[in-house]
C-alpha cells in the first residue's frame, strides 16, 4: 500500500476512511446527526431493516445526504443463495450494485460462514456486484475472495457488536501484509483508539456501527472516530516508529566485529 | 433429545440447590464474563434479591451492547379461542362455556388491516389447541394469507411434528413460540388433565422438532404462578442451553407471563412479586446476552415502563386477546385480561421518550422466499 493515496474502492474514491453502521440508534434522527459528524461516506444498511416496497423507509429518509454512498447489507440471511438473492432485491431498490456480503447462519454470535461468503461473493462479482464480504480474519480466505473478485474484504477485528478491540491482531497484520485489494477492519471495534490502532497498522478504512450508536452521546463519539482514524491514517504514512522492547547500548551479538 | 437431560434433573434437587445458593455465589455470577447454570442459579436465587440494583445494571448495559437503543414492536393476532385441552388456568378451557370462534379468511383480513393501521409489521398468530378447526391446513392458509402484510410471522398454537413446521416455514412462517407452563413433571398432570397436551414428553420434544424443521427462531417460557418459579425458570435455561447448542441456526425468545386473574375461577399457586419478576429478567440477561426478551400486555402500564430499560427486546401494544377482537367481535372470551391497554401509538412515544428507536420492521419476507425454494 502506498502511502498519501485516497483510498479506492472498485474505482471509487473516499476522503473518509470511517464507514458506518446504521443500527441501533435510539433514533433515525439522532443517527443521522451522528454519521453527518463523522464524516463517513459509506453507511452500510440491512435490508431486513429497510422497507423496500414503499419509498417513505424512515432510515432510508434520513440517508439522504450527497456525503452518504449506502452499502446495503445481507445480515439475516443463512446461506450464499439466500444472499445472492438479497443482493439482488437490494439493487433493484436501492440502484445500487455494491453490496455488503453478510453471511451468518449463527445467529448468536452473528459469526460469517467462510464457505458460503466465497461461494456468494463468485456468485455476485460474476453478476456485476460490488462485493466486500464479511469475514473473519482468515489469510487465506481473503486471498481466495480476491482471486473471486472481491472488491474489498472486511475480517473481523472481534466479535460483531462487542466492542473488545482488535484480539484479531496478528492474523489482520498477516492479511494487510498480502492483500491487494483495500482490508476493510470491521467489527468488534469498541473505542476510537481501537480505531486509530487499525488504521496504524495499515488498514485501509474501518467500519464502526455499535460504538457509535450505543454510546451516550453518539455525535460526539461520530467525531472521536472520525479524529481517531484520521490520525491512525497520518501516522501510518508518516512511518510509524515500531517500540523496541530493549535499549540498543551494546551489540553482544556483533560486537566480534569490531575486534 | 432434551428428554435424556431433562430426565437427569430430579425436580427437588434443583430447588435445593438453588436455595442454598450464597452471597458469594451470586456476586461471581455477577462479575464473570460467561456464565454457566450454577450461576444462573445464583442469580434467580433468594440470595441475588440484595444484587438487584448492580443486576439491573449490567442488564441495561449488556442489552444495549447487544440489541442497541431499540425496541422490537409485535403484535398478537388470535386466530381461533377453540381448544380441546382443559388446563385450569386459561380461559380457553374447553370446559369454560364461552362464545367460540375461528376466524374466516375474510374476518382475518378485516383483523389485518385494523393491526396495519396500527403500523404493525411483525404479528403473532395464536389459537387454541385444537387440530379439527386449527390444525396445519388451517394454519398454512393463514400463513398464506398474510404473508403479503408482514414482513415476520410468528405462531403460538398447539404442538405439532416436524413434518408440519417444515410446511408452515415454506408457506413463510418465522417463528414458533410454544411454552412448556411447568416443568415440574409430577404436578404437571394437575393443570392438564384432558386434551393432547397432557402429553408432558411430547411438548418437552416440540423445540427438538422446531430445531429440525429449521424454524428461524423459536420461543421458550413457562407460565409463572403454577410452581416455583426458581426452579421452573432454571429448566427453561437448561433448555435454552441445551437448544443453542444443538440447534446453532435458530434464534431464541423466552417470555415469562404471569398468571394474571380470568374468567374462571383458577388463582396462581405462586405469587410472584414485581422485584421477583425484575430479577428474573436480569437474570436471563446476564446469563445470555444474545436472547431475546419478550414482554405483553400481560403486565401493568408502570411495570411495563420501568422494564423496557432492564433487559427487555421486544413489546406488544394495543393488543387484543380474542379472535375478531380488533375489528368486530367483542363478545368472543379473551384469553387474559389485558393489564396494560395502551394503543400502539401512545407505546411508541413512550419508547421513544425512554430513548429507544420502535423498531416495526426487522426482516424480509424475501428471505423467507429463499428458504421455501431449496
Amino acid at each position: 500500500m502506498n502511502k498519501s493515496q485516497s483510498l479506492v474502492i472498485a474505482g471509487k474514491t473516499f476522503t473518509s476512511r470511517l464507514f458506518t453502521g446504521t443500527g441501533k440508534f435510539s433514533s433515525a434522527v439522532l443517527m443521522e446527526q451522528a454519521l453527518l459528524a463523522s464524516g463517513s461516506e459509506l453507511v452500510t444498511v440491512a435490508l431486513k431493516r429497510i422497507d423496500l416496497e414503499t419509498q417513505t423507509d424512515d432510515i432510508l429518509q434520513h440517508l439522504k445526504h450527497a456525503q452518504f454512498n449506502l452499502l446495503p447489507n445481507t445480515s439475516g440471511v443463512r446461506t450464499a443463495k439466500e444472499a445472492v438473492f438479497a443482493a439482488q432485491l437490494a439493487r433493484e431498490a436501492l440502484e445500487t450494485n455494491w453490496v455488503k456480503l453478510e453471511i451468518h447462519p449463527d445467529p448468536k454470535y452473528l459469526m460469517p460462514d467462510p464457505i458460503e461468503t466465497l461461494i456468494a461473493t463468485e456468485a455476485l462479482v460474476k453478476e456485476g456486484f460490488i462485493v466486500l464480504p464479511y469475514i473473519h480474519a482468515d489469510p487465506v480466505l481473503c486471498k481466495r475472495l480476491e482471486e473471486v473478485g472481491a472488491a474489498a474484504v472486511m475480517p473481523l477485528g472481534s466479535p460483531i457488536g462487542s466492542n473488545k478491540g482488535l484480539r484479531s491482531f496478528d492474523f489482520l497484520e498477516i492479511i494487510i501484509e498480502q492483500s491487494k485489494i483495500p482490508v476493510v477492519i470491521d467489527a468488534g471495534i469498541g473505542a476510537p483508539s481501537d480505531a486509530a490502532k487499525a488504521m496504524e497498522m495499515g488498514a485501509d478504512a474501518v467500519l464502526v456501527n455499535t460504538a457509535i450508536a450505543v454510546s451516550d452521546h453518539p455525535i460526539e463519539m461520530a467525531k472521536a472516530f472520525k479524529m481517531a482514524v484520521e490520525a491512525g491514517r497520518m501516522a501510518f504514512e508518516a512511518r510509524l516508529a515500531k517500540p523496541f522492547s530493549h535499549a540498543n547500548a551494546s551489540s553482544p551479538l556483533t560486537a566480534f566485529l569490531e575486534d | 433429545m432434551f428428554k435424556d437431560i431433562f430426565d437427569s434433573h430430579d425436580w427437588n434437587s434443583v430447588k435445593a440447590s438453588i436455595y442454598a445458593k450464597t452471597d458469594s455465589d451470586v456476586m461471581d455470577a455477577i462479575n464473570k464474563s460467561k456464565l454457566n447454570l450454577e450461576d444462573f442459579k445464583a442469580l434467580i436465587s433468594p440470595a441475588a434479591q440484595p444484587f438487584l440494583e448492580q443486576m439491573a445494571q449490567r442488564s441495561h448495559q449488556v442489552t444495549q451492547k447487544r440489541f442497541g437503543k431499540t425496541m422490537q414492536m409485535y403484535v398478537p393476532l388470535y386466530l381461533s379461542n377453540k381448544c380441546s385441552n382443559s388446563c385450569s388456568y386459561c380461559g380457553f378451557n374447553a370446559g369454560n362455556a364461552i362464545k367460540r370462534k375461528t376466524l374466516t379468511d375474510e374476518e382475518i383480513l378485516r383483523e389485518v388491516k385494523v393491526i396495519k393501521s396500527m403500523g404493525y409489521d411483525h404479528v403473532l398468530l395464536v389459537t387454541g389447541e385444537e387440530n379439527r378447526s386449527a390444525g396445519l391446513s388451517y394454519l398454512k392458509n393463514a400463513v398464506h394469507l398474510l404473508r403479503p402484510y408482514f414482513s415476520n410471522i410468528s405462531m403460538e398454537v398447539q404442538p405439532l411434528e416436524q413434518n408440519e413446521y417444515e410446511e408452515l416455514v415454506q408457506e413463510g412462517l418465522y417463528s414458533v413460540l410454544l411454552y412448556q407452563e411447568t416443568f415440574n413433571k409430577n404436578n404437571y398432570p394437575k393443570y392438564h388433565p384432558k386434551g393432547k397436551k397432557s402429553d408432558f414428553y411430547y411438548r418437552l420434544e416440540t423445540h427438538d422438532r422446531l430445531g429440525k424443521a429449521e424454524v428461524y427462531k423459536m420461543g421458550l417460557g413457562i407460565l409463572i404462578g403454577l410452581e416455583d418459579w426458581r426452579t421452573d425458570s432454571f429448566f427453561v435455561a437448561l433448555h435454552l442451553d441445551y437448544l443453542e447448542k444443538t440447534y446453532w441456526k435458530s434464534k431464541y425468545s423466552i417470555s415469562f407471563p404471569r398468571l394474571r386473574p380470568f374468567s374462571g375461577s383458577f388463582q396462581p399457586n405462586v405469587i410472584m412479586e414485581d422485584k421477583e419478576l425484575v430479577q428474573l429478567i436480569c437474570a436471563y440477561r446476564i446469563f445470555n446476552e444474545e436472547i431475546e426478551l419478550s414482554l405483553s400486555t400481560r403486565e401493568n402500564q408502570k411495570l411495563r415502563n420501568n422494564l423496557l430499560k432492564l433487559g427487555v427486546t421486544s413489546v406488544s401494544a394495543g393488543s387484543k386477546t380474542n379472535p375478531g377482537g380488533y375489528s368486530a367481535d367483542p363478545e368472543a372470551l379473551e384469553q387474559f385480561a389485558v393489564s396494560d391497554d395502551r394503543s400502539a401509538k401512545e407505546m411508541e412515544e413512550l419508547i421513544k421518550q425512554c430513548g429507544y428507536e420502535p423498531v416495526w420492521k426487522d426482516w424480509d419476507r424475501a428471505m423467507n422466499i429463499v428458504h421455501s425454494q431449496e
